[in-house]
């Protein structure tokens, strides 16, 4: 983490305090519609992490990552509607179970030697098998959905994750600034060198004496306890679920979008994807509407065509290339 | 009761010829060009609206129209590989895939833009028309988008068995240094190849249209089900796509009848997951060297 | 944005007179809320999946301004799409608050209506459900949200109670029944009511077997055999839109003929594309609905209204979700009339003591309960004849007579 710290030169290191700096009181200056929209920046800079740490430095591509922020949000939440068992508690099993549904598909997947796409098949299976699943649930409301209850009197209760627009931005505040410093530490452990060995040329990893499944395994369990958090979040947001919202192939997609255009095996790569995307996408609305087009869907193909200029342009993302244009980074010998 | 299962069955081998028929072009761009194709179901979406057009506008049937469309579709494969896929061949699946899934995202709100969010019928004068064949009662349209499908797929092979540039095509997937090597144009067969993916998958949206209405919204299903019977059937196989759309078709039809309609494709993830573990080259792939 | 020419004079008025009081009274908080005209935020899925179903609401909204300015409202809409996306819906409705929308409409989905509610709770914004039945939304505790929409509970027990009508009213009985639904958030949801209200509707009929299908199935052959070979004479159908046209395909390709097809309050029926899709064979489906009210003067006002501003759309098609849209926004219309300011919390008191007598849809005056659900509304039986739904019972709102059992699909026309 200090490395990382040290890697980058003055002008690197003054403009992520001052984007820290920046973050941390921006509520005293945001209205709150740009408050819900940093929340939601947020919370995808928190699980494009984490999908980060699985993708960009271990190199293992996931297409269902939306299964672990369903398993973590259905877990906690019908603990919570059921039995009465807050979130701080019921993100324990919440992210045991998710990580359980990760261990499966890491075994499944390495130890069969599935890779490149053929895994991000597996994960999708997976997905929408329990997507199919859960709908047939009806201990969670099945494909009805489950409710949490919105109670105002428990409205100031953080510890149940019942607060105001703030309360949420600043858990996904905290959520995003650990997932950062979590990638950081890990991107400079020997876990981390690991990844890259694996993800750069297996054989080779193997030949160097790396237990390349355990690492792996280590990726995934990671990747899918961390993304269970996420989904915690996501249901004491919204206070509802439904299996079709959230286990969607979309909502993976959505997830891994920031992490590649900001720039995949970085740090602070998904933390610039979300932060371009997301804004982009509300900027279209606003844009497309003040142009006066009044046709939906026209705010997708503006985004999609973004999304296409991005990667042609910038392959690797927008990160490595920002850095080195702005000079973040020490130049290396 | 005998008669309600043969008509499950062979409702299933109907509509999986049409399932395999979807799932050869991306067979050919997957196989062939090691390109993760995530507009694929749209490409298809969009070949249903031309067919519907063509129907609605001129009454030219899907089965003839089928023709045109994928010429078009070629076409426009050839173009798309020559000017903006070229430069992501070979590059790693994840910018491949988001760059396909922009270009999925513009397909499907285009289409949304045109032709709005309801389901467009084609309305053919034989849709609800149906054969009798003793206790069997089969669909006009299933049978002639199947026979289409048969007739796509043996174009196909006979192509790629018996032409130079099928041969070649061939060749270029067994062994692309060695392909290049011994001076075949890549870079022209791969774009020829991209052309024939989208020409299947022209034709394919074509004859769904005789079975199913044009709605924006269907193309991440048929993305998800191309890569699905591709995996099952074997990278690289025509016939493997054909057996494994056959299969999810009956599966399916079978799971619907036995179990509950709304785990069917529940069944279809299962078989995916199971042949990935078990013979991850596909039931009729060869296994890698 | 859109906003209606109508309602544009009075608004420039408005400005013009709030400037000149602020002048006077230096207060402009106190001017803002003596507002002529309420300005409503109307959000909807009118791309993304719930395209089809937040486009028809839509079109309601683009008619609403000038029935209700001929009523003596004024209101200034903002159309909001959200993609049918719940992240959108919640930060999208958050800037239209943000942007000076007093009240909120939306949202057809349920999912996206709660994240809505949250935001609305939050800034003390009344909203105005047009169409939602999950019967949570009012379960949860919202004191700034009201429900002018039937729970799932309510359209089966009507749909139900409504059959029975019907059987009295042709003298046909039904041996028995078999219930078919899409397994999606609403289909559930009626199948848990269907099972719960069945029995004690004390039908005259059994049920044989309830089907749930995905609705992402590309065609429904497997399903309809299924029914086919429990031969029941009436199937109960829980239907989105393009679903139900591959049933009825189905079933005309496989020669099965019930004596009817009956929704105890789906969609699904009665969109355009249904009729399109499947011509006469679209003809003599029944749905038990909170429908249009043909007789009442609001309804041929919105009816008039709608055909200006959606020339190339149907109203009888579109009134269902149209209709419910214009009333949730005369709800906020009315409400503020009455309150004579869009401040939240006072604005919120009047539209929880709407009482509306004339409005466009079946069933009594508009009121709301103490968790903002309207109990009054009441369904019809309407079946479609010549492509085109028509309400056949009860007879005090009837314009036809209900055909049952149905002709043959073979030699329509």
């Amino acid at each position: 983490m200090i490395s990382l710290w040290r890697d980058m030169n003055r002008r690197g290191q003054v403009t992520v305090a001052l984007a820290f700096v920046l973050l941390l009181f921006a509520p005293v200056a945001a209205t709150r519609y740009v408050l819900s929209v940093l929340t939601l920046i947020l919370y995808f800079v928190y699980v494009g992490q984490a999908w980060n740490l699985m993708m960009g430095y271990a190199g293992q591509l996931s297409l269902g990552h939306a299964l672990y922020v369903g398993l973590g949000g259905y877990v906690s939440a019908a603990l919570w509607v059921h039995f009465g068992i807050g979130p701080w508690l019921g993100v324990f099993p919440a992210v045991g179970i998710a990580a359980a549904f990760g261990a499966a598909i890491g075994w499944l997947g390495f130890r069969f030697g599935i890779e490149g796409v053929y895994f991000a098949l597996l994960t999708i299976a997976f997905a929408e098998f329990t997507r199919i699943g859960f709908d047939h649930i009806g201990f969670v409301g099945g494909a009805g959905g489950l409710f949490i209850p919105y109670e105002q009197s428990r409205l100031g209760e953080w510890w149940n994750l019942r607060g105001s627009q703030l309360f949420f931005y600043y858990l996904a505040f905290c959520l995003a600034v650990l997932a950062v410093l979590l990638t950081a530490l890990l991107a400079r452990s020997r876990l981390g060198y690991q990844w890259l060995a694996i993800r750069e040329d297996e054989t080779a990893a193997r030949a160097l004496g790396i237990d390349v499944f355990w690492a792996k395994m280590k990726a995934v369990l990671i990747s899918s306890s961390m993304t269970a958090i996420g989904g915690v979040f996501y249901a004491f947001y919204y206070n509802s679920l439904f299996p079709a919202q959230l286990f969607d192939m979309s909502r993976s997609i959505e997830l891994i979008l920031g992490p590649i255009v900001g720039g995949l095996g970085t740090v602070f790569g998904p933390v610039v994807g979300a932060f371009i995307l997301t804004p982009v996408g509300e900027l279209l609305i606003s844009l497309t509407e003040k142009a006066g087009i009044n046709a939906p869907g026209a705010k997708a193909i503006f985004f999609g065509l973004i999304l296409m200029t991005i990667i042609y342009l910038v392959p690797t993302g927008v990160w490595p290339w920002l850095s080195q244009r702005l000079g973040f980074t020490r130049r290396r010998s | 009761m005998l008669s309600i299962w043969l008509n499950v069955v062979v409702q299933g081998i109907l509509t999986g010829l049409l399932y395999g028929l979807m799932a050869l072009g991306l067979s050919a761009i997957f196989g062939v060009v090691r390109l993760v194709n995530f507009a694929h179901g749209e490409f298809a979406v969009v070949a249903m609206y031309a067919a519907f057009v063509l129907f609605r506008a001129w009454g030219v049937d899907p089965l003839v129209a089928m023709l045109p469309i994928a010429l078009v579709f070629f076409v426009v494969g050839f173009a798309l590989q020559r000017t903006l896929i070229n430069s992501f061949v070979g590059r790693p699946d994840h910018e491949q895939f988001i760059l396909l899934v922009g270009l999925a995202i513009v397909l499907v709100n285009a289409v949304l833009i045109v032709f709005g969010p309801d389901a467009q019928p084609a309305n053919l004068p034989y849709a609800f028309d149906s054969y009798m064949i003793g206790p069997l009662l089969i669909d006009k349209v299933r049978v002639y988008a199947a026979v289409a499908a048969l007739a796509v797929c043996a174009a196909l092979f006979g192509f790629f068995r018996f032409t130079r540039t099928g041969t070649a095509i061939r060749a270029c997937a067994d062994n692309l240094v060695g392909a290049a090597v011994i001076g075949l144009d890549v870079r022209r067969l791969y774009a020829i190849t991209f052309g024939i993916g989208l020409a299947c998958v022209g034709a394919a949206g074509s004859l769904m249209v005789t079975i199913a209405d044009a709605v924006p919204s269907l193309g991440p299903a048929y993305t998800l089900l191309a890569f699905t019977i591709v995996i099952i059937g074997g990278l690289g196989s025509m016939a493997g796509a054909l057996v494994a759309g056959l299969l999810i078709g009956v599966s399916e039809a079978l799971a619907g009848f036995l179990i509950a309609p709304s785990m069917k494709s529940m069944f279809s993830f299962a078989l995916l997951i199971a042949v990935l573990v078990l013979r991850p080259q596909g039931l009729l792939g060869k296994k890698p060297a | 944005m859109r906003f209606d020419n109508r309602t544009r004079p009075s608004r420039r008025q408005v400005l013009a007179g709030s400037a000149a009081a602020a002048a006077a009274l230096a207060a402009p908080a106190v001017v803002r809320a003596q507002a002529k005209t309420i300005k409503i935020a109307v959000v909807l899925p009118r791309s993304g999946l719930f395209a089809a179903a937040g486009q028809s609401c839509h079109r309601g909204a683009l008619a609403a301004p000038k029935v209700l300015a001929d009523l003596g409202y004024a209101v200034e809409l903002v159309h909001v799409d959200f993609e049918s996306n719940v992240d959108v819906a919640r930060t999208q409705t958050e800037r239209a608050i943000a942007d000076g929308a007093q009240a909120v409409v939306g949202a057809f989905e349920s999912g996206a209506t709660l994240a809505m509610a949250q935001v609305c709770e939050q800034r003390q914004v009344p909203l105005s459900i047009n169409i939602a039945s999950v019967p949570q939304l009012t379960e949860q505790g919202y004191k700034y949200l009201v429900r002018n929409f039937q729970t799932n509970a309510q359209l089966v027990s009507g749909g139900l109670e409504l059959i029975k009508v019907l059987m009295g009213a042709t003298g046909v009985q039904f041996k028995n029944a078999v219930f078919v639904h899409a397994n999606d958030t609403f289909g559930t949801a009626q199948r848990a009511a269907m099972d719960r209200l069945f029995p004690a509707a004390q039908m005259p009929f059994p049920l044989l077997e309830s089907i749930a299908y995905d609705p992402k199935a590309q065609d429904l052959a497997v399903e309809v055999t299924k029914i086919r070979a429990l031969a029941p004479e009436l199937v109960l159908v829980t239907t989105r839109s393009s679903d139900a046209i591959k049933l009825v395909r189905d079933m005309v390709r496989q020669r099965f003929e019930p004596k009817a097809i009956i929704s105890p309050g789906s969609p699904g029926l009665y969109d355009e594309e249904f009729y399109q899709a499947l011509g006469p064979l679209s003809d003599f489906h029944l749905f038990n609905l909170p429908w249009a009210n043909p007789k009442s003067a609001v309804t041929q006002a919105l009816a008039a209204s709608y055909k200006v501003a959606n020339p190339t759309n149907r109203f009888e098609v579109d009134c269902f979700n149209a209709g419910f849209t214009f009333e949730a926004i005369m709800v906020v219309a009315d409400a503020f009339k009455r309150a004579g300011t869009a401040d939240g919390p006072t604005l919120m008191k009047a539209v929880k003591a709407t009482d509306i007598a004339e409005h466009v849809m079946t069933g009594g005056p508009i009121r709301f309960d103490e968790k903002g659900q309207n109990n009054n509304i009441q369904a019809a039986v309407v079946q479609n004849r010549n492509r085109t739904p028509t309400v056949v019972l009860p007879p005090d709102v009837a314009v036809a007579a209900p055909v049952v059992p149905m002709p043959a699909w073979q030699g329509r026309s």
